[in-house]
């Protein structure tokens, strides 16, 4: 398909568009609007649902409803609006529902600022909402994967039954790139689990996250965790940047792997064998490369508009064998590949 | 170039307004006009006019911007500045106006004053590549709709079509066709076409005006830069 220049928020609505879905259920919040803004306008020209809801909670509720019904649906929002879905989620993880909720992340915590931020990495590995699940986390760093992403992120959910989150840095939502879009799927039928009504037909499905007997409830998490098993051996995706020869590696993922890309270049042109890890699925979290390069580099540096929340999987990846050191930015606040660079000369003394 | 003293960019977001009004400001003050540009798009939350504010100070250009761009702050709130810019007409103004109809519609309150004094362009940027663009009849629609919003009529055509710092003098050339019918079924001439300035010599003849483009953001090979497992 001929390239388009797109805001990473627009190629994440038209990408879901081509994915088949037809209903989106948002409210307003920077740095994320275009997504919302982008549906209303081309909703309504194919058939679609594009609704404004009265809070996040109000969305995400809405998205329980669609996904019930086995049809493609999702929600976007930005860092507090995603704390205020974990809810919803919950209960989507919970009714094994699939969705897709993009997260726009800004700075934290409370309502912390408007400018980009890697923050909700916690928030979004580690099972956003309450009880024991996980949602699959999918990390872009460019335009084009905003939209490839999307369109897998609703494959997966599929797949496995559960909600996925794209969880962008606000750069990637308002930064502006070439876009191949994907191919336009077909929508299909709704799948045998959906509550679409049983024409007296069959049994009833039912979407529900409540179960009386304790044991049956011990039982469905038990399934639930061998299927995330499954999808930790599966789905885990990265990116190695020349880590062929590296003695040291920087693991960062979303716009501060673009900066160390920078700092790499610059870094190897003065001599120093660095490479880098980009981990794309967040949750699964890429391990086997990691626990690889573990075995062969000096020391780690993880680079994130965090106070460091990534690197603690890195530290579980490696089992500590090798020193991680962090290179952090928070507030809005992004990192200058001269910083980073500065961070690779120090790790090599 | 034919210039007013009132030059405002208006159009679908995305379109380059912010880059064409900075350097058409550079361009204004090259020759030798006492310039004021200002950034009222309320929509926007990055990349804003403010991000040049160094390259505009040593061209000595004024810059009207909120306080709160680039802040943390979401605020669309207007400068008070821009009621002394629309008003002082010793001054030439480059108004730099938030994306779609909800962008121009902040641009409302100074109409009254702009149409009375009467010597202003109000110039639609379009870009082929954009996806709701891509058409001479969606991008007709976005003009429209902005025109209702801020209650101003374009007077003619910017043709900015691009992709980035991966556009190719092939792209200008193949916009050419498309920016010929909105102006046909708008009635609009075109004022020129906007080009970084380092593919001007890969160009035919045209009325080009060269935009030395600044690199927001890091590098990355697109391409290669999706996953493996």
């Amino acid at each position: 398909m001929e390239k388009v220049l797109m805001k990473g928020n627009e190629a994440i609505a038209e990408a879901a568009i081509l994915a088949g879905c037809r209903h989106y259920f948002g409210y307003p919040i920077t740095p994320q609007t275009e997504v919302a803004a982008y549906m209303a306008k081309r909703m309504p020209k194919i058939d679609g649902v594009f609704l404004q809801a009265e809070s996040e909670i109000a969305a995400i509720n809405m998205v329980y409803g669609v996904a019930a019904t086995g049809k493609r649906c999702m929600t976007s929002s930005s860092s507090p609006g995603i704390a205020l879905k974990c809810e919803g989620i919950s209960y989507l993880a919970g009714a094994d529902l699939p969705a897709l909720i993009v997260n726009v992340q800004r700075g934290g915590p409370g309502l912390g600022g408007i400018q980009p931020s890697q923050s909700d990495y916690f928030l979004a590995t580690r099972g956003p909402g309450h009880g024991d699940f996980h949602v699959i986390v999918l990390a872009p760093a460019a335009v084009q994967e905003m939209a490839d992403l999307t369109y897998k992120g609703f494959d997966l959910a599929e797949k496995y039954r559960m909600p996925v989150m794209l969880l962008a840095d606000g750069t990637m939502g308002q930064m502006m790139e070439p876009v191949s879009l994907p191919e336009p799927q077909e929508i299909k039928e709704a799948p045998e689990w959906a509550t679409v009504g049983t024409k007296c037909q069959r049994k009833h499905n039912i979407a529900n996250s409540l179960y009386l007997s304790p044991a049956e409830l011990e039982q469905l998490n038990f399934q639930r965790f061998e299927r995330y098993a499954e999808i930790e051996k599966n789905e885990c995706l990265w990116e190695e940047y020349l880590m062929d020869d590296a003695e040291y590696c920087v693991v960062s993922c979303g716009i501060t792997a673009r900066v160390a890309k920078n700092a790499i270049a610059e870094a190897r042109a003065k001599g120093i064998k660095v490479g880098l890890i980009r981990p794309i699925t967040l949750w699964p979290f890429p391990k086997a490369p990691l626990a690889a390069a573990a075995d062969k580099v000096k020391s780690f540096l993880t680079v994130e508009l965090s106070m460091g929340q990534m690197r603690e999987d890195v530290l579980l990846a490696t089992e500590c064998k090798k020193p991680v050191f962090a290179c952090n930015r928070v507030g809005g606040m992004i990192p200058a590949p001269e910083e980073v660079l500065a961070a690779i000369e120090k790790m090599t003394k | 170039m034919e210039h007013k003293r009132l030059t405002l960019f208006a159009g679908h977001y995305g379109s380059g307004k912010t880059n064409i009004a900075v350097n058409y400001s550079l361009y204004l003050a090259k020759l030798g006009l006492p310039v004021t540009v200002a950034d009222l798009d309320i929509v926007n939350p990055y990349f804003r006019t403010k991000d040049s504010a160094s390259v505009l100070e040593k061209a000595g250009i004024e810059l009207i911007s909120s306080p709160f761009a680039n802040s943390n702050l979401d605020v669309p709130a207007m400068p008070p500045e821009v009621y002394r810019l629309v008003a002082d007409r010793a001054r030439y103004g480059v108004l730099d106006i938030g994306g779609d109809d909800r962008g121009a519609l902040a641009l409302g309150r100074y109409v009254p004053m702009i149409l009375e004094e009467n010597d202003y362009e109000m110039l639609f940027v379009i870009n082929k590549s954009r996806p709701l663009t891509r058409d001479a009849a969606g991008t007709i629609e976005v003009m429209e709709e902005i025109e209702e919003a801020c209650g101003l009529k374009f007077t003619a055509i910017v043709n900015n079509t691009n992709l980035g710092k991966h556009t190719a003098a092939a792209d200008i050339i193949a916009s050419d066709a498309y920016a010929r019918e909105v102006a046909e079924k708008t009635g609009l001439p075109i004022k020129m076409t906007t080009v970084k300035h380092t593919l001007l010599q890969d160009l035919p003849e045209g009325n080009y005006f060269p935009l030395h483009l600044q690199e927001l953001y890091y590098e990355i090979k697109t391409e290669d830069a999706l996953w493996q497992n």
